[in-house]
């Protein structure tokens, strides 16, 4: 990527920042607090993700069965069911279908915006209406929708009425929400009334009984699909599911994942064509039970790329989406920016770059691929367990496999990473770090100065895309396993320990953040532990975060290589870096046979939850140092709490007398590489004055800060006057 | 009194849905109580009530749907936890009746709770069987924050009152 294009991209989030943010921010994190509390009080919650994603899983493997049962019982039901292969087949048949209506009503659906329908419908001389409000406003506007479900979470009231008031003129200005709502509902009714074809999309399809399911708070879905006489369903093949009754673990999990809902106000089920007479409105005394009762029902089902998803084992898992948003709500990134800001044509954040790269191709995925840091915040909130990080970092490797430039040869000569030529400077730059810190403790503190001087920040900027605002990480002289090899190794031997433990040397403790590295230590020791820091190589969370698959994938079977022995004598792992802690837990499973990846991860732990499992088992916590009450504000690592160790921290704390209060963001904004990059600088800035905010305030102010992952220890160095630490250092004997 | 009415009471008393029992005797009284004027319906398939007695026009003329204040349906199924109705989408009319008046009244023999969403869907199954598989499960009034902040009645009643009869 040049210079010029980060600039323009900088200046693109920057814009959106500044016009959407604010109204993004409020909706997307409404939806995603309501989201907690739903789940909070609903005990069946995980057990119903296990049954859906078995029924998904289920569904996507019989696919091609379930579409010739929805076949049968739709035209048993008197209904005709159309297989369509991509964008222009629907719309041909949809056009066909319309014949020479002059109207028609839709409901809200992201399938529809997939194929541009409206358009279509429109060239071919047909008056498209959308009906539900959030999308009537950007039918009005001429926009694209910025979020799953709420299309129009963009916009302001005020922005709202200004646009009604100049596009339909009312006599009275509108003001007040009750007033947009009504007349936008008026306009529309009487639109709905009139039309000629009533167009919805479908949450679910029940194969067995053609059924199509609608979950809304608007009753423009219903009155969409039983007012005209003609009702066309568009859904993508992945909607189907078997039976009525696996129906019932969705409609109890998506309102609450999506708003935070238990249900929403309508969940229609209907097996078209329906019983119920049609509305002669054009002839206004005839009883409903004279109407004619003629009606029609066509199910468009799209495939646009699916059958190739289905068939591709990294995309498969997309289809098992039901589109609740819960991805998009919990990432700090979109509630900052919001979906126009992550590019695709139309589906946008979280799970939105397997959709774009199943459906549009990879392209259309890869512009803003980038604003997934890869947080996993999102991960133990989709009701269908869809590893969308994984999903992500799959689609970068892609794209980086398939951008390719004239200096490749010589970028491939000179990096150690296993990665074709095409892979952008700055990605192999930050997925190779570890090698580069090698190299920089080595050379230090010349390196540090060096690398800090205006010319050398310039370069790095303009080349490598490091914003020059960030101050970078200071290179140590003299590594963490230099210092213990120097000390004479462990204090406590082997032979009086209670338990032997590996200390894992990520390159960030091993050269940068060597303070809690030798912290950690001394805590392990002083519990009895006989501690070992050996050479392991690096995690490959590096080159992983970068879409750098297979050099992450080698660092995975180096790890193991070094790692695999030291478990076998009954050593366990003990992790600093939340983030190698997770790729040991997560990416492994896909890089090592299961076996190794299973033993690893059963053996590894994250250094506060050792020592809480430590001071549970009769370690004695009185040989480290009590807080006192010191007051201490904690962040913890957004993919340590996805693991569910930030209360191991706590706790431990805690324990030893410290007055702990924990941050309350999804995520400090820094996210690994992602806070360095020009192009997102002020994204994670402004992702991380949430914290600043809270750590600032009156309850937080006067605070010990301290944090798990070494980039947010560095985002709070930016972001606050007062230092932090990691937690382990508070805990160190020597200190 | 049943718990499960309670439950569903309770739940559509968060729902801002007003709840009236009776019973064959006070029916008639207490619909026309729950009504505003003017007000459409469909049969209610019930031997021992009707709307026959009641300010109510059954079997509207699209005219009478599209001018009615309020909408009389019976509902197949109450689900307690959820505070839902099950509007079966029937010859009769009812998904229209339902729907197109700014206010709904149910109408619901309390034989037809089902304490949660397990015995609805075991009841919609049995529905299902029987050919009657087109069902809306309607929880409270429609609405939309679309615009700012949440208003209710969009495209459908902003009002909902559910009469039960009393077992
Ligand atoms: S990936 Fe999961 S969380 Fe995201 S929209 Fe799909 S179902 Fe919801």
């Amino acid at each position: 990527m040049s210079a010029e294009t980060r600039r323009e991209k900088a200046e693109q989030i920057r814009h959106l920042l500044d016009t959407e943010g604010e109204n993004v921010r409020e909706n997307a994190s409404h939806f995603n607090e309501n989201r907690y509390d739903a789940i909070d009080e609903f005990d069946e919650y995980e057990e119903l993700r296990t049954t859906v994603r078995e029924i998904k899983e289920d569904a996507i493997e019989r696919l091609p069965e379930l579409v010739d049962t929805v076949t049968e019982s739709v035209e048993a039901n008197g209904g005709h069911v159309y297989l369509a292969e991509d964008a222009t087949d629907a719309n041909q048949y949809i056009e066909n279908v319309a014949g020479d209506a002059e109207t028609l009503v839709k409901s809200k659906s992201m399938t529809t915006e997939e194929i541009d329908v409206n358009d279509h419908l429109e060239t071919a001389g047909v008056d498209v209406y959308e009906t539900d409000l959030g999308e009537f406003v950007l039918q009005v506007a001429d926009e694209t929708p910025s979020h799953i479900v709420g299309p129009s979470i963009h916009k302001s009231r005020e922005g709202i009425a200004e646009l009604f008031n100049e596009q339909f003129d009312p006599e009275e200005p509108l003001e007040t929400p009750e007033e947009l709502t009504e007349f936008a509902r008026d306009y529309l009714g009487e639109r709905i009334r009139d039309a000629d074809v009533g167009m919805t999309g479908a949450n679910f399809v029940v194969a067995d009984s053609g059924t199509i399911t609608l979950v809304t708070n608007e009753g423009n879905a219903r009155k969409s699909a039983v007012t005209p006489d003609t009702h066309v369903a568009v859904a993508g093949v992945e909607k189907l599911i078997p039976t009525l009754s696996d129906l019932q673990p969705f409609v109890e999990l998506i309102a609450r994942s999506a708003t935070g809902q238990p249900i929403t106000q309508y969940v229609t089920m209907l097996s078209p064509p329906v019983e119920t007479p049609t509305l002669e409105f054009d002839e206004p005394e005839t009883p409903l039970s004279e109407s004619d009762g003629d009606r029609e029902f066509h199910l468009v089902l799209l495939d646009n790329g699916r059958t190739a998803m289905r068939e591709d084992d990294q995309l498969r898992e997309t289809l098992y989406c039901i589109r609740c948003g819960a991805c998009a709500n919990s990432c700090a990134n979109f509630q900052h920016v919001g979906g126009h800001a992550f590019g695709g044509e139309t589906y946008s954040g979280g799970i939105a770059t397997g959709w774009e790269a199943g459906v549009h191709g990879q392209e259309s995925a890869a512009e803003f691929n980038d604003l997934c840091t890869g947080c996993s915040r999102c991960v133990n909130n989709c009701p269908v367990k869809i590893d969308i990080p994984w999903i992500n970092e799959v689609v970068r490797d892609r794209i980086n496999h398939d951008e390719t430039t004239e200096f490749d040869f010589l970028v491939e000569g000179l990096t150690p990473d296993e990665e074709p030529g095409g892979v952008d400077l700055q990605k192999r730059f930050f997925g190779n770090y570890a090698d580069l810190a090698e190299v920089g403790s080595a050379t230090a503190p010349l390196s540090n100065w060096i690398a800090g001087t205006a010319p050398a920040r310039a370069l790095m900027e303009r080349v490598l895309g490091i914003d020059r605002r960030r101050s970078l990480p200071q290179f140590e002289r003299e590594t963490l396993r230099k210092w213990f090899d120097s000390r004479g190794g462990s204090r406590v031997s082997p032979a009086d320990a209670d338990r032997e433990a590996v200390l894992y040397p990520d390159a960030y403790t091993n050269h940068i953040e060597v303070e809690r590295g030798k912290a950690a230590v001394r805590v392990l020791e002083a519990l009895g532990v006989a501690v070992e820091v050996p050479d392991v190589a690096s995690s490959g969370r590096a080159p992983l975060s970068q879409g750098m698959l297979a050099t992450a994938e080698r660092h995975a079977h180096e790890v193991y290589a070094d790692l695999a022995e030291r478990i076998d004598a009954g050593r366990d792992i003990v992790v600093i870096e939340p983030s190698d802690l997770a790729i040991f837990a997560g990416e492994y499973e896909k890089f090592l046979p299961d076996r190794s990846a299973e033993r690893l991860d059963d053996s590894s732990y994250e250094i506060m939850e050792y020592v809480y499992g430590l001071l549970e088992n009769g370690g004695d916590g009185e040989s480290l140092p009590a807080g006192d009450g010191e007051r201490v504000a904690y962040h913890s690592h957004c993919q340590q709490r996805t693991l569910g160790l930030e209360a191991h921290t706590v706790a431990v704390l805690e324990d030893r007398g410290y007055d702990v209060l924990t941050s309350e963001t999804e995520c400090c904004g820094m996210a690994g590489s992602f806070g360095y990059k020009r192009e997102y600088y002020e994204l994670s800035m402004d992702v991380g004055s949430e914290l600043e905010t809270q750590f600032q305030d009156e309850e937080a102010r006067d605070r010990t800060v301290v944090a798990s992952g070494t980039s947010c220890l560095e985002q709070l160095d930016s972001l606050l006057e007062r230092p932090s630490r990691h937690p382990v250092q508070l805990l160190d004997p020597d200190q | 009194m049943s718990d499960v009415l309670t439950t569903f009471e309770s739940s559509l008393d968060g729902l801002d849905v007003a709840t009236t029992r009776t019973d064959g005797d006070g029916f008639t009284g207490a619909l026309d109580d729950a009504i505003r004027e003017p007000a459409v319906g469909v049969p209610l398939g019930l031997d021992d009530v009707s709307l026959a007695d009641t300010a109510v026009t059954v079997d509207p003329t699209a005219a009478a749907l599209e001018s009615a204040r309020t909408g009389v349906t019976p509902v197949g199924a109450g689900i307690a936890t959820y505070g839902s109705l099950a509007v079966a989408a029937d010859a009769a009319g009812s998904e229209p009746v339902s729907l197109y008046p700014e206010r709904h009244v149910a109408v619901l023999r309390e034989e037809e709770l089902h304490a949660d969403m397990d015995e609805a869907f075991a009841w919609l199954g049995e529905e299902f069987a029987a050919g009657r598989d087109s069902y809306v499960f309607a929880t409270g009034a429609s609405a939309t924050a679309d615009m700012g902040e949440m208003v209710e009645g969009v495209h459908g009643p902003a009002e909902v009152h559910v009469v039960v009869l009393e077992r």
